[in-house]
């Protein structure tokens, strides 16, 4: 799917370009564009490193355990088939836990994580199994109690009030979560996919 | 008052904690250096492998946006999104978003300057940046630093979130803020 969408963008791209006479383009924007990924990554590294000691520090210290009482009920009814105790599971509930704090950079590293170990469970390497695809449904729409990013950017702006936009953040965040969730399923159970 | 408390908790919930944890795994473990080096290892290799995936996306991403094409897709998009009473103002927002997270950023913080935070087009942009995740980046991320070839419905999923959720937006701000 992916792959198609992939290709799709970059022969569309170098078509348009070429019709409006912007073929010039196309060269630097690949480089500069690679460039900036690595850049990420680099940035990604430190971020990733800090975050996964002080993962296996929650999991020691029992906070972890804390965590799963908060959110047992909602893991429970999101994937069914992970065990209990399964490493998978302390990714998937660290990842959900930064996210409702609006911790951004550290739900990357529990997410990607989380899918490591999802990947343990998984029967076929190269297909993303259910609970995958349900992870990946809950990631791409974030559920965030706190959008600390878009507050700052509102109060750099001078706004009067940055936080007002709290409620209908965390309202419409909802809608879009529950609309994935929901979209999973059913096209989990029409499997045409 | 309340914008005050918020700045304080975000500015607080990440040292504390931390403290907490550390705290926490000193009471139950003595090596808790050791424990933290064994799981922080793993992060370094983790990041280096999603190199290859992120050029991939990233460049495909930023042909579209060069190119131009990115405009086109707005512009074939905007009747469609206008006739669910989206402001044009809003509409390349509500395209990017799925599309590029730090693309949608930028162009929040350019409403939020040129109509003023606290206009409607300035909570709407705020809202719906904040409402949902990027969805190509976080799919190509997570999928690919596991080599998943088969990425099955969760494209369509995502997608259908962030519709939802941008449709969403324009209609509580619409109720709330109007």
């Amino acid at each position: 799917m992916i792959g198609y969408l992939w290709a799709a963008m970059i022969c569309i791209s170098i078509l348009v370009a070429g019709l409006t006479g912007k073929i010039a383009v196309i060269t630097p924007s690949i480089f500069s564009a690679a460039e900036q990924a690595v850049t990420l990554v680099i940035g990604l590294i430190s971020v990733m490193t800090f975050w996964l000691g002080i993962m296996k520090l929650v999991e020691h210290s029992g906070l972890i355990e804390i965590i799963k009482v908060i959110l047992r009920p909602v893991v429970r009814l999101l994937f069914p088939s992970i065990p209990r105790h399964h490493p998978a599971m302390n990714a998937i509930l660290m990842n959900m836990s930064a996210n409702l704090l609006g911790m951004g950079n550290a739900a990357t590293p529990f997410g990607i994580k989380a899918m490591e170990e999802m990947q343990e469970l998984n029967l076929h390497r190269e297909r993303a199994s259910d609970e995958m695809c349900t992870f990946l449904a809950l990631n791409t729409s974030s559920l965030s109690l706190l959008p600390t990013t878009v507050i700052g950017l509102r109060a750099a702006a001078g706004s009067l009030n940055p936080t007002e936009i709290v409620g209908t953040t965390l309202l419409a965040s909802a809608c879009s979560c529950l609309a994935a969730l929901a979209a999973d399923r059913l096209l989990r159970r029409w499997g045409k996919f | 008052m309340i914008a005050h408390l918020v700045d304080l908790v975000s500015q607080w919930v990440i040292p504390i904690l931390i403290g907490t944890v550390i705290l926490l795994a000193l009471r139950r473990k003595t090596n808790i250096f050791d424990l933290f080096v064994e799981g922080a290892k793993e992060g370094v290799g983790m990041a280096l492998r999603l190199i290859p995936f992120l050029v991939g996306i990233l460049v495909a991403i930023g042909l579209f946006r060069d190119s131009g094409a990115l405009e086109l897709l707005i512009g074939g998009l905007s009747p469609l999104l206008a006739k669910l009473n989206l402001p044009p103002e809003i509409i390349p927002l509500a395209v990017m978003r799925p599309i590029s997270g730090s693309g949608a950023l930028a162009i929040t913080a350019e409403i939020i300057q040129r109509d003023g935070p606290d206009s409607y087009l300035g909570r709407l942009a705020s809202t719906m940046q904040g409402s949902t995740d990027t969805t190509l980046f976080v799919l190509t991320v997570y999928f690919g630093s596991v080599m998943i070839k088969k990425s099955r419905h969760a494209l369509f999923a995502g997608l259908i979130g962030d519709f939802c959720g941008i449709i969403a937006s324009a209609l509580i701000c619409g109720a709330v803020f109007r």
